[in-house]
């Protein structure tokens, strides 16, 4: 009777395993839809592998299931003695498993690996386009060098949806406020880096996952076949806000990723004429928050009050400890006093976002930021969480302070 | 009878209360010490887990911030390997090896008894800094993830000081407990028992022994370089001083793969015996499987690069690595074949150790293939760190070890604890085990085919329904391990029939030859075997 039951519950455990996935639209068993040599070479392999896993699984299975059944004492089955392959004949029929797996190994799945692993690695050849892509905790930073367009790529869910405090998005979690944009058809060579620790670029439909390592230069490639919009996340560890750093791609024809490079360029013109004007203060506030939310929410948090023994707090008069190397620096610019966060001068508040603070997770936001940008969010830092300094700082105020070192 | 009349003389003499535990040197009370340690730090990072699974239950973050998440996936991992796994596997070979082999105790008492108690203080550092953030000072254990992969190790809070000593800490046990296997075995065994006469639990521990030894200093060394990058001015996991983080991923993952077979080889060791037993029939293979136990600890030392595929590798070494991990799948198929054969055209009964045994070849066969599919390295850039991979290792490391363990402890308890077990308890913590398991790991190897990295507290919509799945599926396999708990104290209180000194009608071995439970020293007249 309880044999009846034991069988029961094992069949529709297995049938809610195998069944859950299937209420999903695509086929459980595959990948995001590939659109690149790699990718489609990837899906293939995969494909592949489940197949011949899946065949030997079943096999010794059968085998396994049908041993259980014949093979039980509560059938009368009387045990058998043999312990090893007796003679020529057993030992032949023992080791052609092992012949066959070792078949498989190499050639069944060893030689679309070896082919798929050489183009996999041929990052250089024919590519006609070159884009740097830099990981910092938490965001990614790309460049097209030869075209001298740069900017960064920041989470663009809001704060209120990861809090629950609003409903969310179709692509929670996989929105930035600039995708990556790239011409179909052409092979990018994709060169990666990272500023603080290790990031990995990971986008499932080109079948492209690498490491970017601080202090190293890795590649990749793609050649995107069909327009659309591709997303992916980080793929490595990076710290509190590793689930914050997804990656789009936004895959263009030809003449329209003409057009969108043309853009870029103007838009870079305007951002350096803008950084000759001044502003009030509201302006800069309202700027500056914006900045604030996706580039130091992470740490200093929404309410400035950063997180106690890691990231500082942004408002004047707070507790704060912290490791030897983050404490001096800031008591060396009259930021710490006491053990509470004091208010320093203007110059050097400029000089740490601008530069960051070396052997500390505060990162340069030199390279990533305009002057205005960075103009804005010292104003604003300056002006909120309680702190009521009434200075405003201007672009040009930034400018000169690049300038000086 | 004369042997056991001595014994009882010599118990006279035995200190009781805590000072018994505290400075025993007896093999049986210290191998039963780690398991009960073993158990304890498994429902310990059990707990983690659910809290896990808890929060990727929907999207969004509903109990836990990011900082903590990264804090109890680390520690999950930490605590499941090195203070799980690697005691409860110590706490058999102490326990079995010398019963096994004919001799009194382990050859090193002493050391036996400093091994045990290096684990609890490991432990201890590994969860204190949640106790010290209380108080104002760092903030909290280790986030790193288990891997400690640098430079976020270097970088991050004062968790890592901490792990980084308890890995010291824990690394000087293994090799205590490798050295006393290896002297042991060496030396102990009874006359006419030769090494190819051992019982197989006795080589694949003898194997477990030698990789330890090979490849935990390589950690111990790897850790003691990140104190020195953390505190001391060095740079070898930082470009900027000629350092490499890279570096580190080689140090750790050529102690991390061998650590793989550190914890399965003592199981699929145990198996042969249980299959055996309740097959009622001698083992089949024996020289292979040990030969495959020499097989796996040699490749297991030169494929770790595998887990760095996206790393950033010259194509030869990708390509190496993929190769040399392929190999690994003959070796292990041949244990997959002896198990099956030991099986074929026996008696089979299915007691509860025999259903988990069962269990192990049914789901570490599944980590086994999917692992053979994870050896390509192209194919592999998009499994890895997803959660395709973090199926495969639970169902390698829950489906191998874990189960396996458990069949051990369900095969021993009688042995141990002289009583029977509740064999109705038994087989409800074995289906809903293998029910709760699969609904957890099936739908996290799918989750990963669409795109889900692991470590991350929050995700995109399209993996909702599949985590919440998931995390059904857990809290079934984490509730069932409590019947396992309450049935192991029910047969320790002596609830239950009193076992035999044969305890199973197919078992065979100089262990069931003793009384159960066996006086506390073995065999003080060497038996002789023929």
């Amino acid at each position: 009777m309880s044999k009846l039951k034991y069988s029961i519950s094992i069949i529709s455990a297995a049938s809610a395993a195998v069944l859950a996935p299937l209420a999903y639209a695509r086929n459980p068993f595959e990948f995001e839809t590939p659109v690149t040599p790699v990718a489609h070479d990837t899906l293939h392999v995969h494909n592949l592998f489940l197949g011949v896993i899946g065949v030997i699984f079943a096999i010794g299975m059968a085998i396994l299931l049908y041993s259980i059944y014949r093979h039980r004492k509560s059938r009368g089955h009387q045990p058998a003695s043999f312990a090893a392959p007796a003679g020529r004949l057993q030992w032949i029929l023992a080791l052609i498993p092992f012949l066959i797996l070792t078949f498989i190994d190499y050639v069944v799945m060893g030689i679309p690996a070896y082919h798929a692993e050489v183009a996999m690695a041929n990052t250089k050849e024919d590519a006609t386009l070159v884009i740097k892509v830099t990981g910092s905790q938490w965001k990614w930073q790309y460049e097209y060098p030869e075209q001298g367009i740069k900017f960064t790529s920041n989470l663009a869910t809001p704060r209120e949806q990861i809090e629950s405090r609003k409903p969310t998005d179709p692509n929670y979690l996989l929105e930035v406020d600039r995708p990556l944009v790239l011409p179909v058809g052409e092979k990018v060579r994709v060169l990666l880096t990272s500023t603080d620790v290790i990031h990995s670029w990971w986008v499932p439909s080109f079948g492209v996952k690498q490491d970017a390592v601080p202090g190293f230069l890795r590649e990749t490639w793609v050649k995107i076949d069909t327009p659309g919009v591709y997303r992916g996340q980080c793929g490595e560890l990076c710290g509190v806000g590793h689930a914050y750093m997804p990656i789009v791609v936004v895959a263009k024809t030809q003449p329209e990723f003409q057009q969108w490079l043309a853009q870029e360029k103007t838009a870079e013109a305007a951002a350096l004429a803008e950084s000759g004007k001044t502003y009030d203060l509201a302006q800069l506030a309202a700027m500056g928050k914006k900045v604030y939310d996706t580039n130091c929410v992470a740490c200093h948090q929404a309410n400035g009050l950063g997180i106690p023994g890691a990231f500082p707090p942004i408002a004047a008069g707070h507790p704060f400890s912290a490791a030897a190397p983050l404490t001096d620096d800031l008591a060396q610019r009259g930021f710490y006093r006491d053990g509470k966060i004091a208010l320093g001068s203007v110059a050097q508040h400029i000089d740490i976002v601008l530069r960051g603070i070396p052997g500390t997770p505060m990162p340069a936001f030199g390279a990533s930021l305009s002057d205005a940008d960075i103009a804005a969010v010292v104003t604003y830092e300056r002006n909120d969480f309680g702190n009521h300094t009434n200075e405003t700082v201007q672009p040009t105020d930034v400018k000169a302070a690049r300038a000086a070192k | 009878m004369s042997q056991a009349i001595t014994h009882d003389e010599h118990d006279e003499h035995h200190p009781r209360g805590l000072t018994r535990w505290l400075f025993t040197t007896n093999h049986k009370e210290i191998g039963v010490l780690y398991m009960l340690f073993g158990l304890t730090m498994f429902m310990v990072g059990g707990l983690l887990a659910m809290l896990i699974r808890a929060e990727l239950f929907e999207p969004g973050l509903q109990f836990l911030k990011p900082q903590i998440y990264n804090q109890l996936i680390t520690l999950h991992g930490l605590v499941m390997v090195f203070a799980a796994l690697m005691p409860v596997t110590t706490g058999l070979a102490n326990y079995l090896i010398p019963m096994m082999i004919g001799a009194p105790d382990m050859a090193l008492p002493r050391l036996n008894n400093w091994g045990f108690w290096l684990l609890p203080p490991a432990a201890v550092l590994l969860v204190l800094p949640f106790g010290l953030e209380l108080l104002g000072i760092g903030n909290g254990p280790i986030d790193t993830g288990w891997t400690i992969y640098a430079p976020l190790s270097v970088q991050s809070g004062l968790g890592v000081d901490f792990a980084i000593l308890a890995v010291l800490l824990l690394g000087a046990s293994s090799l205590l407990s490798s050295i006393n296997v290896i002297v042991t075995v060496l030396n102990m065994r009874a006359p006419g028992m030769t090494l190819m006469k051992m019982p197989i639990f006795v080589w694949s521990w003898l194997m477990t022994a030698f990789l330890l030894i090979a490849v935990f200093p390589v950690l111990v060394g790897g850790v003691g370089m990140l104190l020195g990058d953390r505190h001391f001015g060095t740079h070898f996991f930082n470009a900027a001083g000629g350092g490499d983080p890279v570096l580190w991923q080689h140090l750790f993952w050529f102690f991390g793969h061998p650590e793989v077979y550190i914890l399965l080889l003592p199981t699929a060791g145990v198996m042969p015996h249980i299959l055996a037993t309740f097959a009622r029939k001698p083992m089949y293979g024996y020289r292979g499987q040990v030969y495959s136990y020499w097989a796996i600890g040699v490749l297991s030392v030169i494929v770790w690069a595998h887990h760095m595929f996206t790393s950033g590798m010259p194509v030869g070494a990708q390509l190496y690595f993929m190769y040399s991990t392929m190999l690994i799948s003959v070796p292990v198929a041949v244990l997959f074949f002896c198990w099956i054969a030991t099986l074929w055209r026996g008696a089979m009964t299915f007691e509860t150790p025999m259903l988990f045994a069962l269990g192990y070849i049914v789901l570490f066969g599944i980590g086994g293939l999917t692992g053979l599919v994870l050896a390509d390295a192209v194919a592999d850039q998009q499994y890895h760190n997803s959660y395709f991979l973090v199926a495969h290792f639970h169902y390698a490391l829950f489906g191998g070890p874990i189960m396996g363990v458990i069949a051990a402890a369900y095969f021993y308890l009688p042995k141990i604890t002289g009583r029977m077990y509740s064999e109705r308890l038994g087989r409800w913590h074995f289906w809903l085990t293998m029910i709760g398991f699969n609904i957890t790991f099936m739908a996290q190897f799918f989750v990963g085919i669409a795109g889900m990295p692991r470590r991350i507290p929050d995700y995109a919509l399209q993996f909702a329904d599949l985590n919440m799945v998931s995390s059904l599926g857990a809290f079934v396999l984490g509730a069932a391990q409590l019947l396992f708990v309450y049935n192991v104290i029910m047969t320790w209180r002596g609830v239950g029939r009193k076992a035999t000194g044969q305890v199973w009608d197919g078992a065979r071995g100089l262990e069931f030859t003793l009384p159960s439970p066996p006086p506390l020293h073995s065999f003080t007249e060497q038996p002789v075997i023929r």
